[in-house]
């Protein structure tokens, strides 16, 4: 009997020694917006996919240095051009203990590529799943496709039993909305368990003492909060109430660098933004040519990009804390080719030459659309074009909204004339999400985003081998023509590639990732 | 009196869903929510096909008549941002907003009377136009400068208390409430000054000139002469008289506090129904705006009524006048 006393008390002294460790390393940090739901195929919105990376694992991942690396598949091997044959990894457990294994592999799909699914367009590629054994799976594809092992970086692997026993195995269905049990809870694989969710107020992480890896990090906690204002969640850093939060904005960097204690991590995001131009309506909607399209006009569009004085947007608008760019890709993003990332000069005096030799030697009217809180500084870049442009005889109508409207509008192909957008080629973080969304002809799945209507059929040629090329040499020789091709016709005026600011508290570790993800799993906190 | 409530309910009905239809025909306005709710890559065909299994190509009478069969039904619709029902999100956020409010209108009611009595007696004292100066501030500064303003001051400078959030809270049921926490009760007290000055400021200035008009009455003049101590005559008589529009006042502005919480509850990243709303119009989330657009009418329309109700609780004239003229219609 005193025996099961000491037992038990020696046991509650080990419980109240795990539930306060004497070094608990708890991570505050703050973003704009919450996680929108825990559910890993409820929505493709990059923060909450981001975010649900800490607690779900996917196939493959991406490491600190943004390269694949095995996950929960230890390796992988191509059968024939549409198969893929992946390992799984043995031993790994959900958080609640259950095994993980094929079956979930195969619910997995299931549930995420369900006809209803939002997150149906991650596995677009995808036929079907088949399990070989237990640890075993193969992958079928609809055609060669050599960013399978992108996409499945964003494909999360759920618990068959779990979403069974919850009633949570039936895939989202937006219009039916969803009152699931795993959209406020999570049972994944990965270094972080969720502990208690409130949405829109607080999500709090606890280390898994489980993890199939060995953990860089050495949190116990991790609280997240979002906070909309920006000065707000800037104030909160400063008083010390968060470790890290971001984007700091461009104004407040200097402010939390001066700060004793807090530092500001900068670096190129993986986004660029850039204009695009109507080059297909017979006329445009808001202009005042009538009866034909300036915009079709090589030499109008050529002008309207050397009217840009890119370094003075660089300088006062963006306060250096941008890249300008040639091409409408990031550095790091696969496929970048530094031969053709350079820029038309600026000279406003060819592009007025430009101008008359197109016929319209005192300019013309037209409108020009930009949201007004998706990019950083959006509207300012806009506004600062506008006598840019002026300059040149064009006069610009600056329609500056916010983003449901900007996209509502400029997504209907001839209802903006000259529109503002971003890309950024996540998650793939490869060349093909620019080219067959926004430069591919527009045609059923493809070119969804080139409203503007450019067209190239060697363009769109190109574009198709790219999607099939398993050869790395020929892929990047395919790629490098084609960006070269889409350049020359000036579809689009490339303008920067936007910066990350990450406002930290000195003592904390944080990798600065370009496609925006904060892997946990990396950060530590100093004593 | 039962066929004044009857009427009043239908009248409120009325404003309801004239509300329900302002509010969808402007909803045409918001922008595309199908854009925040699917990836970048995403097909055009497939957008389309979330538009229509969501309704939003139905024209806009078939989608309006869809909101309301469906309301009746006790069903707001699910939000397009997290999928969970509406009514869930909004009874979530609802008690974060009524503590705020009704601490704001508390805080504003126990500052300003004392002020407003002070400023009415005396009139020309140093304190006094201080008081006047303080209450022009009031008027004037938006909402968002002075919640950054306290923040900058309370929260950055002196570390006394928290910029954000409502901290640790307790669930009574489906009420969660900060009131019983320490860092709940930290959490509130910057939020509800912000909400509350502007109040503070209208019934202290309200409390003033009614002071003024009741110290020139006859009864002051009649109570002073029968030699009845200052305070009895500034508060038991003036005072007294003052607060029947005070209470008015203070009623009615209860629904813009809970109304117009929207701005303190953005700068305090406060939990409450008007982060829910500023949240649904960046997202474009129609079910939850328009949930949120009747409920508040249906707060203003209720808060109406128990105020015209209190008239006549608190004011004897209209009981008599409306007892005649019940006699004589009867």
């Amino acid at each position: 009997m005193r025996k099961l006393v000491y037992g038990l008390a020696a046991a509650a002294a080990l419980i109240v020694a795990a539930a306060q460790p004497a070094d608990a390393k708890v991570l505050k940090w703050s973003y704009t917006g919450d996680v929108n739901s825990m559910d890993p195929y409820a929505l493709r919105e990059s923060f909450t996919q981001s975010f649900l990376l800490n607690i779900y694992e996917g196939l493959v991942r991406y490491n600190d240095k943004l390269e694949q690396e095995p996950t929960l598949a230890t390796g992988w091997e191509i059968l024939d051009p549409t198969t893929w044959r992946f390992t799984l990894r043995k031993g790994v457990k959900f958080h609640n203990g259950n095994d993980f294994n094929a079956d979930d592999v195969i619910f997995s799909y299931r549930r995420g590529a369900d006809e209803n699914s939002p997150f149906r367009g991650n596995l677009h590629a995808v036929k079907d799943v088949v399990k070989v054994d237990d640890f075993t799976v193969d992958v079928k594809l609809n055609s060669p496709y050599p960013l399978l092992l992108n996409d499945l970086t964003a494909w999360y692997m759920m618990d068959k039993e779990w979403a069974e026993a919850n009633g949570a195995a039936a895939p989202v269905d937006p219009s039916k909305g969803q009152d699931g049990h795993a959209s406020a809870n999570a049972n994944g694989t990965g270094p972080f368990m969720l502990k208690s969710r409130q949405p829109d107020t607080k999500t709090v992480l606890v280390n898994n003492p489980n993890w199939w890896d060995t953990p860089k990090h050495n949190l116990t906690e991790v609280i997240f909060t979002p906070i909309s204002s920006s000065a707000t969640r800037v104030a909160a850093l400063l008083s010390g109430e968060l470790d890290m939060m971001r984007p700091v904005p461009l104004q407040d960097i200097e402010r939390v660098k001066r700060t004793p204690g807090l530092s500001v991590l900068q670096q190129p995001a993986m986004r660029v933004v850039f204009l695009a131009m109507d080059m297909e309506s017979d006329e445009l909607k808001e202009s005042n040519v009538k009866g034909k399209n300036p915009l079709k006009d090589i030499r109008v569009r050529k002008a309207l990009y050397q009217a840009i004085n890119i370094d003075a947007i660089h300088k006062s608008v963006m306060l250096g804390r941008s890249r300008p760019t040639g091409v409408l890709l990031a550095e790091e993003t696969k496929g970048y080719d530094p031969a053709v990332d350079s820029r038309l000069p600026f000279d406003p005096e060819a592009a007025k030459k430009l101008l008359a030799e197109a016929g319209y030697p005192d300019g013309f009217e037209v409108g020009f659309d930009c949201p007004n809180d998706r990019y950083v500084n959006d509207e300012r870049i806009c506004q600062a074009i506008v006598p840019m442009w002026a300059r040149v005889g064009v006069k610009a109508n600056l329609l500056a909204q916010t983003k449901g409207r900007h996209f509502k509008k400029m997504l209907q192909p001839g209802n903006s004339s000259i529109f503002m957008f971003g890309w950024a080629s996540l998650p793939v973080m490869d060349v093909s999400s620019l080219f067959t969304s926004v430069i591919s002809t527009r045609s059923g799945k493809l070119g969804g985003w080139n409203p503007g209507g450019y067209s190239n059929k060697r363009v769109d040629e190109l574009i198709s081998l790219v999607g099939q090329e398993y050869d790395k040499e020929k892929r990047q020789a395919y790629i490098s023509e084609a960006l070269s091709l889409h350049k020359a016709d000036i579809p689009h005026i490339p303008l920067h590639q936007q910066t990350l600011a990450w406002g930290v508290r000195d003592g904390v570790n944080v990798i600065q990732a370009g496609d925006e993800y904060l892997r946990l799993w990396y950060v530590t906190i100093d004593d | 009196m039962i066929a004044f409530l009857v009427r009043r309910l239908l009248q409120s009905l009325m404003v309801m869903l004239s509300v329900a239809l302002i509010a969808f025909s402007l909803f045409t306005y918001v922008g595309d929510p199908v854009h925040g709710m699917v990836g970048e890559d995403t097909s055009v065909d497939e957008r389309q096909q979330l538009r229509e299994s969501l309704g939003l190509t139905d024209p806009f009478p078939v989608q309006f008549a869809n909101f309301v069969g469906r309301v009746v039904q006790g069903e707001f619709g699910f939000s397009y941002r997290n999928y969970r029902p509406v009514e869930e999100l909004i009874a979530q956020r609802l008690p974060a907003t009524l503590e705020l409010s009704i601490t704001a209108a508390l805080l504003a009611l126990l500052a300003a009377i004392p002020m407003g009595v002070y400023t009415g007696l005396h009139r020309d004292s140093m304190l006094s136009r201080f008081f006047q100066t303080v209450s022009l501030v009031g008027i004037s500064v938006p909402t968002f400068v002075t919640g950054i303003l306290l923040i900058l001051v309370f929260s950055v400078m002196l570390n006394w208390l928290p910029s954000f959030g409502r901290g640790e809270v307790v669930d009574i049921g489906w009420w969660s409430t900060g009131l019983l926490t320490t860092s709940g009760i930290k959490a509130l007290i910057l939020p509800s000054i912000t909400l509350g000055l502007f109040q503070m400021t209208l019934i202290m200035r309200l409390i003033r000139s009614e002071m003024l008009e009741v110290l020139r009455t006859d009864y002051i003049k009649f109570a002073r002469a029968r030699g009845l101590t200052n305070r009895a005559v500034n508060f038991g008589h003036a005072l007294k008289n003052t607060l029947v529009p005070v209470i008015t006042i203070t009623g009615l502005q209860l629904g813009s506090l809970i109304a117009f919480a929207i701005i303190t509850e953005t700068v305090f990243q406060w939990p409450g129904m008007g982060l829910l709303f500023i949240q649904a119009v960046m997202f474009a989330d129609i079910p939850v705006m328009a949930a949120y657009l009747v409920l508040i009418a249906f707060f203003f329309v209720m808060i109406n009524l128990i105020v015209d109700l209190l008239y006549y609780v608190v004011d004897p004239r209209l009981r008599v006048d409306r007892s005649v003229a019940g006699s004589a219609g009867g």
